[in-house]
């Protein structure tokens, strides 16, 4: 985090067990005031589980968190001043959407009226002013999705929780909903704290992006580091697409590693901090910064192709490498990027471009 | 709910209409004999005359109602004047029911949500233990409880063991009593369906509520009552109607000051004494009120649910 930011969650050594199982293992991480911050990672890595530990839902086993400099682990929900977004959105069936949005304001103590008021301007925000009298059953699940955000949003709470919110809406309103929420956030200034397990959903949105699995952190960083800088195998993995190849690091010098792969060929590449010489290790290329070629060029593998795959702005090509390993490769659909699309059983090489390939540890 | 699109009508809908209307028919059946026939039945003896000896005369008569409405002096020439004998019984006896009632359901909803907060094994060993003392016939149970309760049954002899009082507390034949007969016969009636209820209630509303700082108490008043009150609803008539008609545990535990409806009509069909027509006529008007009761507990269910 940036000097100077103040931090709006903080999480020291948090732990979480049920029982024997832990499924929280020292998570210690800070969140920006303002900042769009996403809780990334594949199903049970946990996400829920800190989510929840923030709303005050579940208690912490071990650690503290901290909102505003203030400790907070042990008051209970009510007392929090965050509002959390839930993932089947929890509206109240017998009231109405206003009254729904309202909840909040009058259990702090506003008067009838004044919640109303802003529990309308609310329904404005989200564009939902002409169903305020109906109940929750009588909206599309895009529209219920508003209604919990407004609820959520009416009381201004420091920080917002939001709990897969966008998981039950199909494809298009999904993206819709993705613009609305980063609009909504910018314009309210209330820090986000977002859990998704669709990777490209949190590289649209994010600030920045925490990337767990199995209760652990794996990285911590804005969307382009974790994208290009991958920490290690998991995340690169895991993010976008990527291949990976098994290699034997060589020598490292300054961020660059020579490594030597299986067929014996040499690559140069950058390499996170971790990894040792003489070590095992992963290569990791993203696909589309990868070109197939006629020529032997020289830092090109030569392959054989097995499919072409047409996938409409991207032409991917399957192909596979001396001594085994497989390989993907991404072009363009445009002028250029037809030119090298190749029929199955041809023979190509494989360049790269610069500091694409990076070695990582597992 | 929403308009616009035009009812499915056409042949599919119609075979499925007549369909239903065949397999309703046991059910229609059943509701007949059971049902219409018995309180038909009750509706033509309670207009005959009486025969002495019990059973009845062939013969139109409204002297059955006359006689629970209204004195008509010792002779029974007089005019109407109103008999507060029996509308005393009876309001002494909704009274009763209306408090078991209210008492069944504050003992009853903590005991209903505790069991449906519970993990499921153990919840289905709590629903278990409730009604086990149904395995029971009503009778003997509630003869037990008079032994429970006696001045010298074991519940005065633990008072006087723990020093709690000197002579034994008074209970049988009090109204305590019958309200104690009253709990033990019905409160399962007033537990399972609210069970039912707070067991189908989303958890997550309670917490969407704490996380839009309401209290406890306010998540209770707000939520969760509002969600499971068909269940209280249910539980209470299904409280209130036994109980207003019960006969067994005010006539055991209460004693002859405490006679409630369900003894009063109970006696006109026993025996020699009795006199049916009157029976019939009191069941009727009991039939009555609790039509009523049912009636206005529907029509505000359907208040509360509105537009949805
Ligand atoms: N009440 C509980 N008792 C025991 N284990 C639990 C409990 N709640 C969660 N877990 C476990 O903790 C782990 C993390 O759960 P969590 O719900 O946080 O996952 P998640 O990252 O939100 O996954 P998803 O993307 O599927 O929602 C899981 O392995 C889960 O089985
Ligand atoms: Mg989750």
């Amino acid at each position: 985090m940036a000097n100077g930011t103040t931090v709006a969650v903080d999480i020291r050594n948090a732990v979480k067990r049920y029982g024997e199982f832990t499924a929280l293992k020292t998570i210690s991480l800070g969140i920006a005031d303002n900042e769009f911050f996403t809780l990334l990672g594949p199903s049970g890595c946990g996400k829920t589980t800190l989510l929840r530990m923030i709303a005050g839902f579940e208690d912490v086993t071990a650690g503290e968190i901290f909102l505003y400099g203030e400790e907070i682990e042990t008051l209970p929900p009510h007392k929090r001043p965050v509002n959390t977004v839930f993932q089947n959105y929890a509206l109240f069936p017998h009231m109405t959407i206003l009254e729904n949005v309202g909840f909040g304001l009058e259990m702090l103590g506003q008067s009838k009226a004044q919640a109303r008021t802003r529990a309308g301007e609310m329904l404005e925000l989200v564009q939902l002013s002409q169903f305020a009298a109906r109940k929750p059953a009588q909206l599309s699940g895009g529209q219920q999705q508003r209604v919990a955000l407004a609820r959520a949003l009416a009381p201004s709470p420091k920080v917002l929780l939001l709990d897969e919110p966008l998981s039950a809406l199909d494809l298009k309103l999904r993206k819709a909903m993705q613009i609305e929420l980063k609009h909504i956030q910018r314009e309210t200034g209330i820090t986000f704290i977002f859990v998704t397990h669709d990777q490209e959903e949190a590289l649209t949105m994010s600030d920045r992006i925490a990337v767990m699995s199995a209760g652990e952190l794996q990285q911590l960083g804005s969307p382009r580091d974790i994208y290009e800088r991958p920490r290690n195998r998991f995340v690169a993995d895991f993010i976008g697409e990527t291949n990976l190849l098994d290699v034997t690091v060589d020598r490292i010098d300054g961020g660059i590693a020579e490594c030597v792969l299986d067929s014996g060929q040499r690559l140069s590449c950058e390499a996170a901090d971790s990894v040792a010489p003489d070590s095992r290790a992963h290569l990791s290329i993203r696909p589309e910064r990868l070109v197939l070629g006629h020529d032997p060029a020289a830092p090109a593998l030569k392959a054989q192709v097995r499919e072409t795959i047409f996938v409409g702005t991207d032409i991917t090509t399957l192909l596979t490498l001396e001594n085994g390993p497989e390989i993907t490769v991404r072009s363009s659909n445009s002028a250029r990027g037809n030119k090298r699309v190749f029929a199955p059983g041809a023979h190509a090489f494989v360049a790269m471009e610069p500091g694409a390939a990076r070695l990582l540890v597992d | 709910m929403a308009g616009g699109a035009p009812a499915p009508g056409g042949v599919a809908s119609q075979t499925f209409a007549s369909a239903r209307n065949w397999l309703l028919m046991p059910s229609w059946a059943v509701l007949l004999v059971f049902v219409a026939a018995p309180v038909a039945m009750m509706l033509v003896y309670s207009f005959l005359t009486k025969e002495f000896r019990g059973g009845v005369i062939w013969e139109f008569s409204t002297g059955a109602y006359d006689q629970f409405f209204c004195n008509r002096g010792l002779f029974g020439d007089e005019p109407c004047q109103i008999e507060w004998t029996y509308i005393n019984i009876f309001w002494r006896s909704i009274w009763q029911a209306g408090l078991a009632t209210v008492l069944s359901l504050l003992i009853g909803f903590p005991t209903a949500y505790f069991i449906a907060t519970r993990s499921e094994k153990t919840r289905a060993l709590w629903v278990f233990a409730i009604t086990i003392p149904y395995w029971v016939n009503l009778l003997i149970r509630t003869v037990s409880m008079k032994f429970l309760l006696r001045d010298q049954g074991p519940l005065n002899d633990l008072l006087i063991g723990l020093g709690l009082t000197e002579d034994p507390l008074r209970i049988i034949n009090t109204n305590l009593a019958v309200q104690l007969g009253l709990y033990y016969s019905y409160l399962p009636f007033m537990v399972l369906p609210i069970y039912a209820a707070v067991e189908r209630y989303n958890f997550t509303l309670s917490e969407a509520a704490a996380d839009l700082y309401a209290t406890k108490w306010a998540t209770l008043r707000r939520i969760v009552l509002p969600a499971v009150k068909p269940g209280i609803v249910a539980g209470c008539i299904l409280v209130f109607v036994p109980s207003l008609g019960a006969f067994l545990a005010p006539d055991l535990l209460g004693g002859a000051r405490n006679f409630m409806i369900g003894s009063l009509i109970e006696e006109q069909f026993k025996g020699n004494a009795g006199n049916w027509p009157f029976g019939a006529a009191a069941s009727m008007i009991l039939l009555t009120l609790v039509l009523l009761v049912l009636l206005v507990s529907a029509t505000q269910q359907r208040r509360t649910k509105g537009a949805v």
